[in-house]
């Protein structure tokens, strides 16, 4: 099992390596950042200066050599923006989008899992159609789309719900339920698929012929054997989750890590953009660790070994 | 020896294999709505752009802001104009041909590197293969979107390289699977047999595999499509995707953002438009599914009751 653990980090932080060194590469590329931080009629002088302070004098490998070696010693550089260690400013945002996304994953699962599985309980029924439909469609819907529209009827027209911003539990509403409506989607028709097949299997008609009650048939003979899959997509879906992120915190003004980065890229914050891919990146391979580790408690077959 | 007579009586003539997906489709009435709805679509793109397209840049300080459902100013304008007064109907018609221009050909673009590099990372076993595999990791372990955003903003937005950024992050895909095909190719004896006849590694890979994975890249590709419009779509949407005076669908709710209070249909209408088409899409492709799996078919057949 720590064999195997291993192995998968080591994997992953050869990933994180390679992807730190063309964000690097691909950041600097971007101009002197110098023209967006000093006036416009700054001199040569001042830019030559402020490009030393910062480095940016240096030949671009020296650079890079010069990042690494800090990395090493934990230095993640400073934002040019705000003027403290990029890697705080994005642990500051990164809570954000944690608690942003947890939530909305959550719900998403649990809401998968009643719907997915009442819809599979009578395949073709009425239910099962409409929730196909509506799976369907939340999972090809565009979520910025989705955000506008929920703006205009509960922000603009309604007045219920707040536009944007954090503060109150009605901040939270609009931005969780656009945020869990494409992972939502896809997990119920994922459910409802490998609920079919697990309705169908022989361990479900001994159930029946035992006169065990359906509704404890489908969810805790079934659902637990159909678990294994949504755990995968649900983990496949993390990544797609901060894509979902990095809209929805723009459009509701989410203070997380989505946002942090768009502003850092056109900004040409270099050192925050490094640290919020880090940040980003490190993420989701602390997740799909724990995937692992899930998949070995849902299911007592697997067991991992170094081949 | 005597020949086994198999057609005594001649048989009735099955329906030609046309015919039948056209009586699954009628059975499906969603799919069959998708299916209509998506070649109304195709048509417009294609040829809409050449019979309106003057008219979605044309400005009209009468038509400006002008709500939808309304008819006096002219078909054109039924669903309303923007805040330049452009009807927002021929506006949507030209948007479909990029939208679709775009994801089109950021498809067939990731389909093709993704094929070539697993067919490379599947049939050889040398470093580079390693190497492919491991940069494959490196675009999958991110989000694609953030990606997509550094890399544009580097390169500088422009249709070229929004197709090359949006086929860079799909590309795994299509090189997973097609890696996986090849492993198990490259065992079968046909690939033996063209070895011990002497061909070389290119032309058993061209000739005799990739003409085997290929329906497998189509069929992913296929379903991709509806993503590949909404990732385009978020691009755009973000403002690191196309550039004005060009614009897609993302692009045209982008604008509309700014008018919600006044004109909501500004935003409206391009949204719905990348909603309907990818849903289409998936309802199609779903039964696709349907129609390719024995034990679900049946669902679209008419049953014919059996006689008591």
């Amino acid at each position: 099992m720590f064999g195997y653990l291993g192995k998968r980090s080591l994997h992953s932080v050869i990933s994180v390596l390679g992807l730190l060194v063309l964000v690097f590469f691909l950041t600097r590329l971007t101009g002197d950042p110098s023209y967006l931080f000093l006036p416009l009629d700054a001199t040569p002088q001042a830019r030559e200066a402020f490009s030393k302070l910062h480095g940016f004098d240096q030949p671009i490998y020296i650079q890079f050599f010069n990042y690494l070696g800090d990395l090493l010693h934990l230095d993640f550089g400073e934002s040019l923006r705000q003027n403290r260690s990029a890697m705080a400013v994005a642990l500051e945002a990164f809570p954000q989008t944690l608690k942003l996304a947890v939530v909305a994953i959550t719900l998403a699962c649990t809401l998968a899992l009643v719907v997915g599985s009442l819809a599979a309980s009578r395949p073709g029924s009425l239910f099962d159609r409409f929730a196909s439909l509506v799976s369907l469609a939340g999972a090809s819907a565009p979520d910025f789309w989705v955000a506008i529209v929920g703006i205009l009827v509960f922000a603009v027209s309604l007045g219920i719900l707040p536009t944007s911003g954090t503060g109150t539990a009605a901040h939270w509403i609009m931005p969780i339920a656009v945020l869990m409506l494409r992972p939502f989607g896809l997990l119920v028709q994922v459910v409802r698929g490998t609920m079919i097949g697990a309705l169908a299997s022989p361990y479900v008609k001994t159930a029946r012929a035992k006169g065990v009650r359906r509704q404890q048939i489908i969810f805790s003979h079934a659902l637990r054997n159909s678990l294994l899959p949504v755990v995968t997509v649900a983990g496949d879906l993390a990544t797609s989750l901060v894509n979902g992120a990095v809209v929805v915190e723009s459009i509701f003004g989410w203070p997380g890590i989505g946002k942090l980065m768009i502003d850092a890229i056109i900004q040409r914050d270099f050192a925050v953009v490094q640290s919020t891919v880090l940040v980003t990146a490190s993420a989701i391979f602390i997740l799909n660790i724990a995937i692992d580790l899930l998949y070995a408690i849902l299911d007592p077959r697997i067991r991992y070994q170094t081949t | 020896m005597t020949a086994i007579p198999t057609d005594l009586k001649a048989p009735r003539r099955e329906p030609g294999k046309a015919r039948v997906l056209l009586g699954y489709l009628v059975h499906d009435k969603l799919a069959l709505l998708s299916a209509i709805y998506l070649l109304i679509l195709l048509a417009a793109a294609i040829f809409g752009p050449m019979l309106i397209g003057d008219m979605s840049t044309k400005l009209g300080l009468r038509q400006r802001n002008l709500a939808p459902f309304t008819l006096d100013q002219g078909w054109a304008y039924v669903l309303g104009a923007d805040t330049l007064g452009r009807s927002i109907l021929a506006r949507l018609v030209v948007g479909a041909q990029n939208t679709l221009g775009i994801a089109a050909a950021a498809v067939v673009t990731s389909m093709f590197i993704g094929g070539t590099l697993g067919l490379i990372a599947g049939y050889s076993n040398r470093w580079y293969s390693h190497v492919i595999l491991r940069l494959a990791d490196v675009v999958m372990s991110f989000p694609s979107l953030l990606l997509a955003l550094i890399v544009l903003y580097t390169l500088g937005p422009s249709i070229p390289n929004l197709i090359v950024v949006l086929a860079i992050t799909r590309v795994p895909i299509y090189l997973r699977t097609t890696r996986a095909e090849v492993l198990e190719l490259r065992e079968r004896m046909f690939v033996s047999a063209a070895k011990a006849m002497g061909a070389g590694s290119l032309r058993i890979v061209l000739r005799h595999i990739a003409p085997l994975v290929m329906p497998t890249l189509i069929t992913i590709a296929a379903i991709d499509f509806a993503s590949v419009i909404l990732a385009e779509s978020a691009l755009s949407f973000l403002g690191l995707g196309i550039q004005p005076p060009q614009f897609t669908w993302g692009a045209m709710v982008a604008t509309g953002r700014g008018y919600l209070a006044n004109a909501w249909w500004v935003a409206f209408w391009p949204g719905l438009a990348i909603l309907l088409t990818t849903l289409s899409l998936n309802l199609l492709s779903s039964w696709a599914r349907t129609v390719a799996d024995p034990q679900q078919r049946w669902r679209l057949q008419t049953l014919r009751r059996a006689p008591r």
